[in-house]
């Protein structure tokens, strides 16, 4: 074995290292006073790990082929390393009151080093190991509110069914295996042709990680969990877990499964159509906050995977990462300020509870309506540029003279139909927080300084990637 | 050396920001100064930039062409056209774009001169006229909305200014909509009142609904040419291209269309016949507003726009649409002065008197057929020549009258009369106005009228003495006007026991009446031809050096019998014969008071058959088809979200189902495909 090859691991040598440092500050600490230095540690310790991450790296393979990496890789890695800066940031309130500081944090990380592993995976073996990493600690974090029955609910009902999911996908990784007799992504790629064992074998597969990503119909755990969660872990796992699964099946599609595209553009067609449809439909009915939003994340998963419909691996990585950024600021500014109401006000999450919001907090009403618009895609916010690039990328290559193009064209008209739908029902937090009359409106509020440091970077996210259309050439030249 | 050139758009925008965003907070007095302020330092850039311009012996570079210049011309003995910036705005493919600009050409200099100092002007003026007065005329507090009438005026100094810079057709549709934004919130300036409403209404919906044609014809312009360009001088491919079309008999229409339908939106901002209804109720708005966007400065965006296109218009087979147009105008300047003669709202004669001129300078245009000083092309230069003095004198009778009405409260002229004795500085003013408007030698008006008339005759002799008979009717309605304003019967010395006794306005409202009154009197003797004329070449104008020519002598009898015919008619006191004149011929007399009716016209066209026969059944489809699609999705939404509801049940036996379902299916239907 070759130890010089740990050096070319540099995002997971340095989350190594981050987890260290946690669990030696944990143990050596005594947790019986209050420790405020710690939020502001994990946090800074995460905004390093952004930049190591983009620090340029060529592309390469470590291990024999087992650990891949390359520009595309680490431009996500940084994107989830800031959107769980973001996350670790906004989590101090709930996390210092819980008191179990280094347990959440050491939680965060690993989740993110496995999804880390996962996306630079260049074995399926390696890549189930990833998933694993990630799935486990993060059921804990969903429990993590052990004082409440939702919770514990939630993490079995994920636990059960990613359980279940891995199953399903090792399934499938076995039907690979047995027609290929390898597990290398690259040997495997070379050999692909599509046989009724390999179709078997793809849709198995992608069934796993199309329930990470919570498209239909894998999605059902989804609003239970999210309701149930914590709202920090909450908003972690609509974010950054989606978006490392979503980048992990675009570049195995791409680049294990490239010699059947076809099979696995109509595959994408329906799952797309269905997730985005579906989702609004049960979106618009939701009276719970949390549970909104989970439905909102399965149509948002779905307008990720549009860039799967492409026939480009550059437009389709780029515009992908693009809505991932987007998604993570748009998002994760509500799922703030979702959590700062909650603690404030006694865990109020319904809908209702937000009519009138606008007469005692008007800051915090104008944020989440711009993130609202930024989630439904209204210009100038960056979510409908990020929408526009995810569509204009489905229709890569797509000629619509023949079959499949017509039909690429036509999962893009419905996709677009189905924003208006989304559009309603993002309006509809607006109208409670604007136009609703309430008697007893929320009482106003002062929100700690880190939710207010984490809102202002959302914030900044939104108008910023938005109007300057640079951060996606830098992207689409980086990847 | 042109590099601070940007200030002229950037200052106005400034103060319209800052005026409209913080003016409430400000006291009435500093909003009012920081406008007039910034419009003096915009005044004296626009003179250096004039001076620069056509002075100028060296050298200079702008957006990296270097121009060699003696006394501003170029060795071929023309002035340059200097794009000081272009910035790409938006582009659409890679020749066309939309920028936003500043060219300097001799029009849009002249055109900057003309705007920043009647606006200049109109600021100072503004001091006195927008203040509430006790019953001795004492002054008390500046009016309700003085900071928002500053921040207006900055607004559309801006806008109009942008206009003559523009480098390319649709920057300049981009200000001509700004202006007519402007010209809308000012005309409604009094909002409370219904009729300043009204008319504000009518001038954005007709001036509105004739740029949609210039729209079209910039689509057409930029579909067939494209690009939004029009300058020949600084686009070299430009010449080349439009050549090529006018060649090719397929599609030698464009050009001509296009530009037939850039002049309609001209003609909906220049009140040309039958776009012009507009422009007497625009009189409902501030006085000094109406000397000066609805006298000198946004009226004659038409002129401009017509003047700006002329190349291409006589290069590129367009001249027979620029006939029409005189023809147009022709009829506009005879019909206005006809509905000039029997108005009694002063400011409203005035208006169609405007209408009249403009038609002038857009008659001088029309009956041009070649680029050429002498013979053809003089036209151009008349043109502009007009546009520059009759910014003037219009302005000046616009604020005398604006004074007249400040004294007296009223616009109508029953409640004026004998004002002379009371008032003497604005009688003086007054009547130099009409003096120049008649084109008595040796004022303003006189030099430049009487080009006009020579270029119409060189066109058609017909044309020249129907334009001579307009120039006659002309004197008379100024001075009829002026007559019953200043001598005839006084109302106050009817009873002036009761009646408030008319004095003269204050300084700040003279002194502009004044400063404008000398530049009436002698601009005609700017060697205007030098500056601007249709090849670029310096021309002569022979009236300055006394070559009298015949037309001459026949305008000037023109004159000479309209001024003597209004001196007989109302300057005394008790005079039968204009009611006996309007006893006579009641309709003919009822019928120009009434403008002939052609608002009724138009009020009959859009209500009964616009509403009836297309909008009403537009409506209906809306309402019913369009609304209802609508909701029939959001409730078909609605019904599925409920419907669907129990797959959610929250039993995780249930989701594996669905999962391995799911699973299969997809399977089921891959495999489907081999």
């Amino acid at each position: 074995m070759n130890y010089s090859d740990f050096f070319k691991m540099i995002p997971e040598a340095s989350l190594v290292a981050i987890l260290i440092v946690l669990f030696v500050a944990d143990f050596a600490t005594a947790k019986t006073e209050e420790r405020k230095w710690f939020n502001p540690l994990a946090s800074v310790l995460l905004l390093l790990n952004t930049f190591v991450c983009l620090l340029p790296m060529e592309a390469q393979t470590a291990f024999g082929g087992m650990y891949v990496t390359s520009a595309s890789v680490d431009v996500m890695k940084a994107i989830l390393s800031m959107g769980t800066f973001i996350v670790v940031l906004q989590s101090r309130a709930w996390v210092e009151k819980s008191g179990k500081e280094g347990e959440f944090y050491m939680l965060i990380v690993s989740t993110l080093l496995g999804m880390f592993a996962m996306m630079s995976a260049g074995n399926f073996l390696m890549f189930f190991l990833g998933l694993e990493m990630a799935s486990v600690p993060l059921a804990c974090a969903v429990a993590f509110d052990t004082y409440r029955k939702n919770s514990a609910e939630a993490a079995a009902k994920f636990i059960i069914t990613a359980t279940f999911s891995s199953g399903v996908m090792l399934y499938g990784i076995s039907f690979l295996y047995g027609a290929f007799g390898t597990l290398y992504f690259e040997d495997i790629a070379t050999k692909m042709q599509a046989t009724p064992l390999t179709i078997m074998g793809l849709v198995f597969f992608f069934s796993g990680l199309g329930f990470k990503i919570s498209l239909v119909p894998f999605h059902f755990w989804t609003a239970d969990t999210y309701q149930g969660a914590p709202t920090t872990i909450t908003g972690y796992l609509s974010v950054i877990s989606k978006g490392a699964a979503a980048f992990t099946l675009l570049s195995i599609l791409f680049h294990v499964f490239g010699g059947m595209m076809q099979y696995w553009h109509v595959l994408m067609m329906i799952v797309v159509v269905l997730s985005i449809t579906i989702a609004n439909f049960f979106a618009v009915r939701q009276g719970e906050l949390k549970r909104f939003m989970a439905f909102s994340s399965i149509s948002q998963a779905g307008y990720i995977m549009l860039a799967a419909i492409g026939n480009d691996w550059a437009t389709s990585v780029a515009s992908l990462s693009y809505y991932v950024l987007i998604y993570v600021v748009a998002n994760m500014a509500v799922f703030t300020i979702i959590a700062v109401v909650e603690q404030n006000n006694g865990g109020k999450t319904n809908i209702d509870d937000y009519n009138g919001f606008y007469q005692t907090n008007p800051r915090l009403s104008f944020l989440m309506t711009l993130a609202m618009f930024s989630l439904g895609g209204i210009p100038p916010f960056a979510g409908m540029f990020s929408k526009f690039f995810v569509f204009m990328s489905g229709l890569n290559g797509a000629d619509i003279s023949t079959t499949m193009g017509a039909w690429s064209y036509a999962v893009v008209f419905i996709a677009l139909l189905n924003t208006v739908i989304s559009l309603y029902y993002y309006l509809k937090i607006v109208k409670a927080m604007y136009i609703k009359h309430a008697d007893h409106p929320l009482p106003t509020f002062q929100s700690d300084c880190n939710s207010k440091f984490a809102l202002a970077v959302c914030t900044a996210g939104i108008m910023v990637f938005g109007v300057f259309s640079l951060v996606y050439e830098w992207i689409a030249a980086a990847v | 050396m042109f590099d601070y050139a940007f200030l002229i758009l950037l200052l106005p925008f400034l103060s319209a920001i800052v005026l409209g965003l913080f003016g409430m907070k400000m006291p009435r007095k500093v909003a009012g100064l920081i406008g007039t302020c910034m419009l003096g330092t915009l005044f004296v850039l626009s003179l250096y930039t004039a001076y620069h311009y056509f002075f100028y012996t060296g050298e200079y570079s702008a957006m990296g062409q270097t121009f060699r210049v003696v006394d501003g011309r170029l060795s071929s003995g023309v002035y340059p056209t200097v794009t000081v910036f272009n910035l790409t705005w938006l582009k659409f493919t890679e020749l066309l774009t939309f920028n936003i600009g500043l060219r300097l050409s001799p029009i849009s200099v002249m055109m900057l001169i003309v705007i920043t100092t009647v606006s200049f002007m109109v600021h100072i003026y503004s001091f006195g006229y927008m203040a509430e007065r006790d019953e001795n005329y004492k002054f008390e507090e500046y009016e309700h909305g003085f900071q928002r009438f500053y921040a207006y005026l900055s607004l559309f100094t801006m806008s109009m200014l942008g206009l003559v810079v523009a480098t390319n057709v649709f920057q300049m549709y981009l200000f001509w909509e700004l202006v007519g934004v402007c010209s809308y919130l000012l005309i409604g300036f009094y909002y409370p009142k219904h009729t300043a409403v009204h008319a504000s209404k009518k001038a954005f919906i007709v001036t509105r609904f004739a740029d949609l044609f210039f729209l079209i014809g910039i689509l057409f312009f930029s579909f067939y040419v494209g690009t939004f360009n029009y300058d020949l001088n600084v686009n070299p491919g430009l010449s080349d291209k439009l050549a090529s079309i006018a060649a090719n008999p397929e599609i030698a229409w464009a050009i001509p269309t296009a530009l037939f339908l850039m002049f309609i939106g001209g003609a909906g901002k220049s009140a040309m016949f039958p776009l012009h209804i507009w422009l007497p109720d625009a009189m409902e708005g501030p006085t000094p507003v109406s000397a000066l966007i609805h006298a000198a400065t946004m009226v004659v965006a038409g002129v401009f726009q017509v003047a700006s296109l002329f190349p291409i218009y006589i290069k590129f087979g367009a001249i027979e649409q620029l006939h029409w147009i005189a023809y147009i105008a022709a009829f506009t300047a005879f019909y206005a002065a006809a509905v000039a003669c029997a108005q009694r709202d002063i400011k409203r004669g005035l208006a169609f008197s405007t209408i009249s001129q403009i038609a002038y300078m857009l008659v001088a245009l029309g009956v041009c057929y070649a680029i050429n000083d002498e013979e053809g092309g003089l036209g151009y230069m008349a043109s502009m020549f007009h546009l520059f003095t009759h910014a003037m004198f219009k302005a000046l009778l616009f604020l005398c009258s604006g004074a007249i009405i400040v004294i007296i409260g009223s616009n109508f002229k029953e409640y004026m009369g004998g004002l002379h004795k009371y008032m003497p500085i604005t009688n003086a003013c007054f009547l130099i106005g009409c003096i120049a408007i008649s084109g008595v030698w040796p004022f303003a008006g006189f030099f430049s009228k009487d080009e006009i008339v020579s270029a119409c005759f060189q066109f058609s002799p017909m044309l020249g003495w129907f334009m001579t008979l307009v120039s006659g009717m002309t004197a008379f309605y100024m001075f009829r006007l002026y007559y019953v304003i200043f001598w005839g019967n006084s109302y106050y010395e009817q009873d002036p026991e009761n009646r408030r006794r008319p004095q003269e306005v204050p300084f700040v409202m003279w002194g502009p009446l004044v400063f404008l009154a000398i530049i009436s009197i002698f601009a005609g003797w700017i060697p205007f031809g030098h500056f601007v004329s249709a090849t670029g070449q310096s021309a002569e104008i022979h009236l300055q050096h006394f070559h009298f020519s015949s037309v001459a002598w026949f305008s000037l009898l023109a004159a000479a019998i309209g001024i003597s015919l209004a001196t007989w008619m109302y300057m005394p006191k008790h005079n039968p014969v204009p009611d006996m004149l309007a006893k006579k011929m009641p309709v003919l007399h009822k019928a120009a008071l009434n403008r002939f009716y052609i608002d009724d016209v138009w009020q009959f066209f859009t209500h009964k058959v616009v509403f009836r026969c297309f909008s009403m059944p537009i409506a209906w489809f809306d309402r019913r088809v369009i609304d209802g699609t609508f909701n029939f999705l959001a409730w078909g939404t609605q019904e599925a979200g409920e419907s669907i509801r129990p797959w959610q049940s929250g039993d995780v036996r249930q989701y594996a189902v669905w999962f391995i379902t799911g699973t299969v299916a997809l399977t089921l239907v891959l495999l489907c495909l081999i």
